[in-house]
Order: C-alpha cells, then sequence, then structure tokens
C-alpha cells in the first residue's frame, strides 16, 4: 500500500466516513423525532380525556356549562 | 450561572462544527498520508468525546449512588447511550480510515483499535444488565455500580494503550513534535464542536425522557385504574 493514496480513492474513504458519521446522525434523530411523535400523541389523548373528566365536575360546581380554554 | 437553552446548544455546535470541518478542508493542510488524513479531523474527535462521555457517566452515577436521586441515573444512562452511539461512529470511521490507509478493515495486533474495541463492547453489555432488572430502584444502583466500574477501566485502559508499542496506528499527541500548529487548531475546533454535539443530544434526549416521564405521571393522576395504563410493556428507562 502506497502511502499516498490516489486522491479519488481518498476521497470516496473520507466521503464515506463523514457520510456515515452525517447518516448515524440523522437515524438518531428520527428515532428521536418518532419519540417525540408518540408522546404528542399521547398528550393529546390526554388532554381529551382530561377535558372530559373535568367538564361534569365544574358544570356541577359552577351550574353552568364549562367552556375549554 | 443559567445553562444555555437547548437551542443556543444547538445552534453553536451546528455554527463549531462547521467551522471545524471547514478549516480541516480548506485552511489545514495535508500531510503524509495525503487527502485521507481528513477523516482524522472527524475520527479522533469522536473517540476522545466518546471515551471522556464513558467517564462523565461514571462521575454521574456516583452522584446516583451518594444522593439517591433518579436524575443522576438518568444523566448517566444517556451520557452512556450516547456515548455508545459515538463509540459506534469511531469504529465506522476507524474501520474506512483503515481500509483506505493501510488497505485493511481492522487490525487485530494494533493496542489502539482492540482497545477501543473492549471498551464499546464493555458499554454495550450496559443495555442487558440494565434491562434485565425489573426493579427500578435496583436497576438504578446496578446500573451505577457497573458504570462507575466501567468508567474506570476507560482511563486504565487508555494508559495501557500509551504504554503498549504501537504497530501501525498513529498516536495524536506524540511527544516528538505532535500536530504541527495548523493542523491542531482546525482538530480543536473540531473536538469543541463534536463535544458540543454530545452535550447538545445528551440534552435532547433527557428532555425527551423528561416529558416522556411526566406523561406517565399525568396519566397515573388521571385514572389510576387500569384503562389508561401505557399499551406497552416497559417503561422508559431509566
Amino acid at each position: 500500500m502506497t502511502p499516498l493514496l490516489a486522491l479519488a480513492d481518498a476521497e470516496s474513504y473520507v466521503a464515506g466516513a463523514y457520510m456515515v458519521f452525517v447518516v448515524l446522525l440523522l437515524v438518531y434523530l428520527a428515532i428521536m423525532a418518532a419519540k417525540l411523535q408518540r408522546i404528542q400523541r399521547e398528550l393529546r389523548q390526554l388532554a381529551i380525556l382530561a377535558e372530559d373528566d373535568w367538564r361534569p365536575e365544574a358544570e356541577a360546581e359552577t351550574g353552568t356549562k364549562a367552556t375549554s380554554p | 450561572m443559567r445553562a444555555p437553552s437547548l437551542r443556543t446548544l444547538a445552534l453553536l455546535t451546528v455554527v463549531t462544527l462547521a467551522a471545524g470541518y471547514g478549516l480541516a478542508f480548506f485552511w489545514a493542510p495535508l500531510d503524509t498520508e495525503g487527502f485521507i488524513q481528513k477523516i482524522f479531523y472527524l475520527h479522533v474527535p469522536l473517540a476522545i468525546v466518546a471515551l471522556v462521555g464513558f467517564m462523565a457517566a461514571a462521575v454521574l452515577s456516583i452522584l446516583h449512588l451518594r444522593s439517591g436521586d433518579p436524575k443522576w441515573d438518568a444523566r448517566s444512562y444517556v451520557a452512556i447511550h450516547m456515548s455508545v452511539i459515538f463509540g459506534t461512529a469511531v469504529l465506522l470511521t476507524g474501520a474506512l480510515w483503515a481500509k483506505g490507509q493501510w488497505g485493511v478493515w481492522w487490525e487485530w495486533d494494533e493496542p489502539t483499535l482492540v482497545s477501543f474495541l473492549i471498551v464499546f463492547l464493555l458499554y454495550a453489555t450496559y443495555y442487558p444488565l440494565r434491562y434485565a432488572i425489573e426493579d427500578r430502584d435496583r436497576q438504578g444502583r446496578y446500573a451505577s455500580v457497573f458504570a462507575i466500574t466501567a468508567g474506570a477501566f476507560v482511563p486504565l485502559n487508555f494508559m495501557a494503550v500509551r504504554l503498549a508499542e504501537p504497530l501501525i496506528h498513529p498516536r495524536t499527541f506524540a511527544s516528538g513534535g505532535g500536530l504541527p500548529g495548523d493542523m491542531l487548531v482546525a482538530f480543536l475546533v473540531c473536538l469543541v464542536g463534536t463535544a458540543l454535539l454530545w452535550v447538545t443530544l445528551v440534552r435532547f434526549e433527557l428532555g425527551a425522557k423528561a416529558a416522556k416521564a411526566d406523561l406517565g405521571k399525568i396519566r397515573r393522576a388521571l385514572a389510576p385504574s387500569d384503562s389508561l395504563a401505557p399499551s406497552r410493556g416497559r417503561s422508559i428507562a431509566p
């Protein structure tokens, strides 16, 4: 193996290494984005459930129809 | 002093990494290895940050065992997780550099390579150890003991490698000359950028975990019955 590679060969290895890094980073970010989406979805479900649970109580206490924020 | 926000950290990371890689490609001179040496500015900072991350996890685990506060366990877990990801990048970029420079993907006689692989595989066992324990408190304690033991192994391993005779892998901060000034500046900026990336991603993941934990608390508060129990069996770690 010659110590000094032909530039084209070297470029492909350098590009490959930096691409690997970018791909790993993107895969990680995609997984985290999916997790955050799941959290958002669950939060929406909980918000709906909380609204359903609290509305009758609020109506009973005030005798009026509660308005959601 | 207040810690910078995640957005500030992310911006700082992007700017520093862009500056570092810009310096590496357009300012730092080529050395005797030729253009392939540009992998150095990616591979070595990743390796240093991964190893320091493992040691940081050990310190966080000590704080966990001393205080019993699960937040330190969470931080230690995320630090190890991020360092394992960085370690994967180190092994992959190192293999590409080795193939381009030495003509082989891996060299088993080289202490630097093998020692890093040992550290990486050691931390790969952290996950099965952690998830094999159901009880959350015990899980955290055992994981912390593991992180401290493995974290102490990292500098010992590093020193052993420095004492060993290198076969082909160069020493980054060799006593005889070391890096030329231009290359050193580019390298240091890349190192700071990579460290910032690690911190940013750790903060990001901790934020996501905290949000999920808060969600669980709200879920339990709203419905103590099984009707709102999480659909997936395993809770988030830690």
